[in-house]
């Protein structure tokens, strides 16, 4: 995996990301992570559509907590994304990564989804406060997002 | 040593008994003078979601691990680590974790590195302590810092290098990593991530034993005569024996290095902590599969 470097430029992120970057670094490191274990509780539950059903959705390996996405993309209109997340309690880190990019990103047009650059988890002065090692979680549950956001595109326009 | 030990029957049987504690006996002795308790995790965040009352956090990749060479801290940072969580040289520490105690051991196979005298685990981890029903908090404790003397690391004891490990083949070594890894058929063990080495297998002779193992369902370590049926009995390996362990970063193998060492009395073992990730990722050593 490429190495990124840790970077607090936020004007090239969708406007959300862009917001929640600016308040991480607002913050002292101690307190970046109390943010982020907030974000961790507000992750949304699962829909009842994939409740119990985690064999359905995409399990990402970067992570070293089980983490499983699915995504969904509206057919028409400016193709809104949706995102469904995910990680077990006992793996608040995991859960607040996916917090991250749930609050960031979801609803957005697919077209900003996938302009999001792939560095866009060294943004948020995390890597400092929980090593740059383990943001390889976030990084690859955005590169699964993102893929998975082309692959519906891709399907749609074979239609 | 100025802190009472358990007790309890179950640890009284192990080679070193005074390495482990009971959550029973950490309830009892909470706050007591020159006792630390200290929480380390797979997970940074899980200590911030609640931990045992006055406990102090450790990380392993901030703390223990130095930031840009892969290896551990040096004395003077180590010193730092300790003595901003009250720890002098004569502390008793008590780490637990969850995962069954992998970081816990791994912490204290660190400390030992160090050369820290009393250091134990609580047996069970922090899942135990959970079950159990045990007060938990988020208030983080106010420490006064200690002085730690900054004190070389000796490596040269229980740690293994490669080239260690390279003199040491035909000789005893025990792999705790999954059937799979171990088969080379995975590169991690399941749910992990499936990078970090380029060649799949293990080191020629090594014994699979998966170091889940020597631990029970609670998180709690098996009893001596278990732990004698599966190391002795079924793998043949002697206390006398000058044994390696490995896994794929160095943290499972610190579990089996600390049932060995301190459970079973085993007198010369090394965790070997650059582990898969690096023989696997090594020019010119075999591999077996």
């Amino acid at each position: 995996m490429a190495q990124f470097a840790a970077s607090d430029r936020t004007d090239d992120l969708p406007e959300a990301m862009a917001e929640l970057a600016g308040e991480f670094h607002a913050l002292a490191e101690r307190d970046r992570l109390q943010l982020l274990l907030e974000l961790a509780n507000d992750l949304p539950d699962l829909p009842e559509r994939y409740a119990g059903r985690l064999d359905e959705m995409e399990k990402v390996d970067e992570c070293q907590s089980p983490v499983f996405l699915a995504v969904e993309v509206d057919p028409e209109g400016e193709r809104a994304v949706h995102l469904h997340l995910s990680a077990p309690p006992e793996a608040p880190t995991t859960r607040g990564f996916a917090g991250i990019l749930h609050e960031s990103l979801d609803g957005l047009p697919a077209e900003e989804v996938l302009a999001v650059p792939d560095e866009a988890p060294f943004r948020f002065g995390l890597a400092e406060a929980v090593s740059p090692l383990r943001m390889r979680g976030m990084v690859g549950m955005l590169g699964r997002i993102k893929r998975q956001v082309r692959a519906h595109i891709s399907i749609d326009e074979r239609q | 040593m100025s802190t009472q030990t358990d007790s309890q029957t179950k640890l009284a049987a192990y080679a070193h008994p005074e390495r482990l504690v009971s959550t029973k006996w950490l309830a009892e002795h909470l706050g007591d003078d020159n006792l630390v308790v200290l929480e380390s995790n797979e997970d940074v965040l899980l200590y911030d979601t609640g931990h045992i009352p006055g406990a102090r956090k450790l990380d392993w990749h901030l703390d223990l691990n130095d930031q840009l060479s892969r290896d551990y801290v040096d004395g003077e940072r180590f010193a730092q680590v300790m003595g901003e969580r009250g720890i002098g040289r004569e502390t008793t520490v008590v780490i637990y974790g969850d995962k069954s105690n992998w970081w816990a051991t791994y912490a204290l196979w660190v400390m030992t590195l160090f050369g820290h005298e009393d250091v134990r685990i609580l047996d069970g981890g922090r899942a135990k302590w959970l079950a159990e029903g045990r007060e938990m908090t988020t208030e983080i404790p106010d420490v006064d810092p200690a002085d730690y003397p900054v004190i070389e690391r000796d490596d040269s004891v229980i740690r293994a290098f490669k080239q260690d490990v390279v003199e040491h083949l035909g000789q005893p070594m025990v792999d705790v990593r999954s059937p799979g890894e171990f088969s080379g058929e995975l590169l991690s063990m399941p749910d992990y991530p499936q990078e970090g080495a380029m060649r799949g297998g293990h080191i020629p002779g090594a014994k699979s034993v998966p170091w889940g193992r020597a631990a029970n369902e609670d998180g709690t370590f098996k009893t001596r005569a278990e732990l004698e049926e599966l190391y002795q009995q079924e793998q043949g390996l002697a206390p006398s024996d000058d044994v390696v362990a490995y896994c794929r970063i160095g943290e499972r193998s610190s579990h089996t290095w600390f049932v060995l060492t301190h459970l079973l009395g085993f007198e010369k073992v090394r965790n070997y902590d650059g582990s898969w990730t690096e023989w696997g990722n090594s020019v010119g050593v075999p591999v077996e599969r």
